[in-house]
C-alpha cells in the first residue's frame, strides 16, 4: 500500500516513473498509448508524456482563466438589469462562471502545477484567456447576445471534451456543460424579448449580434491549417473535432436560430449549401483576432488590471482566514482533535480496516 | 502580495437521503469550516446536496497505480465470488 500523498494531487509526479531506465519509459509509454487509444480516461498519478502534461495544463489553465475574466463583460450589467428577474439570473449567471473557473483551476492542479501559480501567470500575462473576453458590453443586449453566442459556441467546443482522454478535466466539462444551458437559453430568451420589443429595443439587439457574430466564430481558434497544436491533441484525444469542424457545427445551429428571433447575422455570404448540407459562411478577418490575442483589444488592459486589482484588494481577506485558521489548529488540515463530531461511517469502516469509497470518518464543523 | 495556498479538501456529497457520499471535487480552504461553506457554493448551487463531508486532502491514503496489478490481482482468480459462477437446474425458484 502506498502511502505517498493520495488522491489526486499529482505534485510529485510522474509517479512510479523510472530512474533512467528507457525501457521502462517505452514500456510506459505503451500502456499510456493503449489506455488512450481504448478510450479509457488517463487519471493523475497515471504516467504521461511531458507533453501532455503541459498541452493540458496550457489549455486548462486558459480554459479557466476565461471562465474568471469571462465575469467581468456581464458583470458589468449588473446593477443596471432592467428588472428584478433579470438580475438575479445575471448573477447566477456570472457566480457559475467563477465556479467553472474553481472547477478547472482544480482540474489543472491534479497535474503538478499550483493555484498560486496559475493565478499569477493569469496576472503577468503568461497564459492567455480566451480573446472573446477583450470586446466590451456596450448595452444590455449584449448580455443576451453573450449568452446566445458566446456560451453557445464554448458550448459547442465543451460538449466533446466531456469525452476527453484526461479524466479529471473531462469529469469538469460533464459539470460545466451541465451549467452552460441555462446560460445559453437565457441569452436567448432576453434576445428574444429585445426583438420582439419596441423598434428601439429590436435595433439594440440587432446591433448587439452584429458585433459578437465574428469574434464569437473566432472562439474555435484559428483554422485547421494553421492550427499548430491541434493534430497531436487530436491524436491524444484531448480534442476529438478540429477547429473548422466545430465552427462549422456552431454556424449551422445559429442560422435557424436566428431566424426564429427575428434576427439576421452579419455575414452576406452565409448561405445553404445543398451539396456540403451546410451553411456556407463569409472569411473571417484572422488580423484582428491575432491583434487581440497580442493584447490590443478594446479591453485588454482593462480586464487584466481590474482582476489584479481584485487578487490584491482581497489580500487582506485571504491573511485573515489564514491567520485564524492558524489560530484555532495547531496541526493544519487533519489534526485530530474534538472528536465530537464523528460520523457512523467512522464504525464502518473501522471493523474491516479498510477505506470504503472514501467513507472515513467525517467531522463536522 | 502572493500568499502561499490554502490546503486542498476534497468534496463529497450525498445527493439525497439514502446514497452514499460521492467524490464531487476539490477546492481550497484554510479550514474545514470554510472548507464546507465553500463546498456548498461549488458543488451544490441547484441542490445538488442534502450532505457534505470536506476531507483534507493530505489525509487520504491512495492504493498506488503502478502496483495496480499486484494489488488487485487477488480478486481476479476468485470468480466463484460471483453469483453467476454457480449452475443452478432450470426451473429452481426463488434462488
Ligand atoms: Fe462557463
Ligand atoms: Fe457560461
Amino acid at each position: 500500500m502506498a502511502t505517498a500523498a493520495a488522491h489526486e494531487t499529482a505534485r510529485s509526479q510522474p509517479s512510479g516513473a523510472p530512474e533512467s531506465a528507457d525501457d521502462s519509459t517505452a514500456e510506459f509509454q505503451r500502456a499510456f498509448d493503449a489506455a488512450v487509444a481504448a478510450d479509457e480516461r488517463i487519471e493523475p498519478r497515471d504516467w504521461m508524456p511531458d507533453g501532455y502534461r503541459a498541452t493540458l495544463i496550457r489549455q486548462i489553465a486558459q480554459h479557466a482563466h476565461s471562465e474568471i475574466i469571462g465575469m467581468q463583460p456581464e458583470a458589468n450589467w449588473i446593477t443596471r438589469a432592467p428588472s428584478l428577474r433579470r438580475k438575479a439570473i445575471l448573477m447566477a449567471k456570472v457566480q457559475d462562471e467563477a465556479g467553472h473557473g474553481l472547477y478547472l483551476y482544480s482540474a489543472a492542479e491534479t497535474l503538478g502545477t499550483s493555484r498560486d501559480e496559475l493565478l499569477d501567470k493569469l496576472h503577468s500575462g503568461r497564459q492567455k484567456y480566451s480573446s472573446i473576453f477583450n470586446y466590451p458590453t456596450l448595452t444590455w443586449a449584449d448580455v443576451g447576445a453573450i449568452g446566445w453566442l458566446v456560451d453557445g459556441a464554448a458550448i459547442t467546443n465543451q460538449v466533446p471534451l466531456c469525452r476527453c482522454s484526461y479524466g479529471p478535466y473531462a469529469r469538469a466539462m460533464v459539470r460545466i456543460c451541465k451549467e452552460e444551458s441555462f446560460h445559453q437559453r437565457q441569452g436567448y430568451e432576453l434576445l428574444l424579448a429585445l426583438s420582439k420589443g419596441t423598434p428601439e429595443q429590436h435595433e439594440m439587439a440587432q446591433d448587439a449580434v452584429n458585433r459578437w457574430w465574428w469574434p464569437s466564430l473566432m472562439m474555435f481558434g484559428p483554422p485547421d491549417d494553421e492550427s499548430q497544436h491541434s493534430a497531436q491533441s487530436m491524436a491524444w484525444k484531448i480534442k476529438r473535432h478540429s477547429n473548422d469542424e466545430l465552427r462549422q457545427r456552431f454556424v449551422d445551429i445559429c442560422v435557424p436560430q436566428a431566424e426564429s428571433l427575428g434576427l439576421t447575422l452579419p455575414d452576406p455570404d452565409l448561405k445553404w449549401n445543398e451539396e456540403r448540407g451546410h451553411y456556407d459562411f463569409g472569411p473571417i478577418d484572422w488580423s484582428e483576432f491575432w491583434e487581440v490575442l497580442k493584447g490590443n483589444g478594446p479591453c485588454n488592459e482593462q480586464r487584466l488590471s481590474r482582476r489584479r486589482r481584485a487578487h490584491e484588494e482581497g489580500a487582506w481577506v485571504r491573511e485573515a482566514a489564514a491567520a485564524y485558521a492558524a489560530k484555532h489548529t495547531t496541526g493544519g488540515p487533519g489534526r485530530q482533535s474534538d472528536v465530537d463530531g464523528t460520523t457512523g461511517a467512522h464504525h464502518a469502516a473501522n471493523a474491516n480496516g479498510e477505506n470504503v469509497n472514501g467513507e472515513t470518518g467525517a467531522k463536522r464543523a | 502580495m502572493t500568499t502561499t495556498d490554502w490546503p486542498l479538501w476534497e468534496v463529497f456529497v450525498r445527493s439525497r437521503r439514502g446514497l452514499s457520499h460521492t467524490h464531487a471535487g476539490s477546492l481550497h480552504a484554510p479550514d474545514a469550516e470554510l472548507a464546507l461553506r465553500n463546498a456548498r457554493d461549488l458543488y451544490t448551487r441547484r441542490g445538488e446536496g442534502v450532505s457534505i463531508w470536506v476531507v483534507p486532502s493530505s489525509a487520504i491514503t491512495a492504493s498506488s497505480p503502478d502496483e495496480k496489478d499486484p494489488f488487485f490481482e487477488p480478486t481476479a482468480d476468485k470468480p466463484y465470488r460471483h453469483p453467476t459462477f454457480y449452475e443452478i437446474p432450470e426451473g429452481v425458484q426463488h434462488l
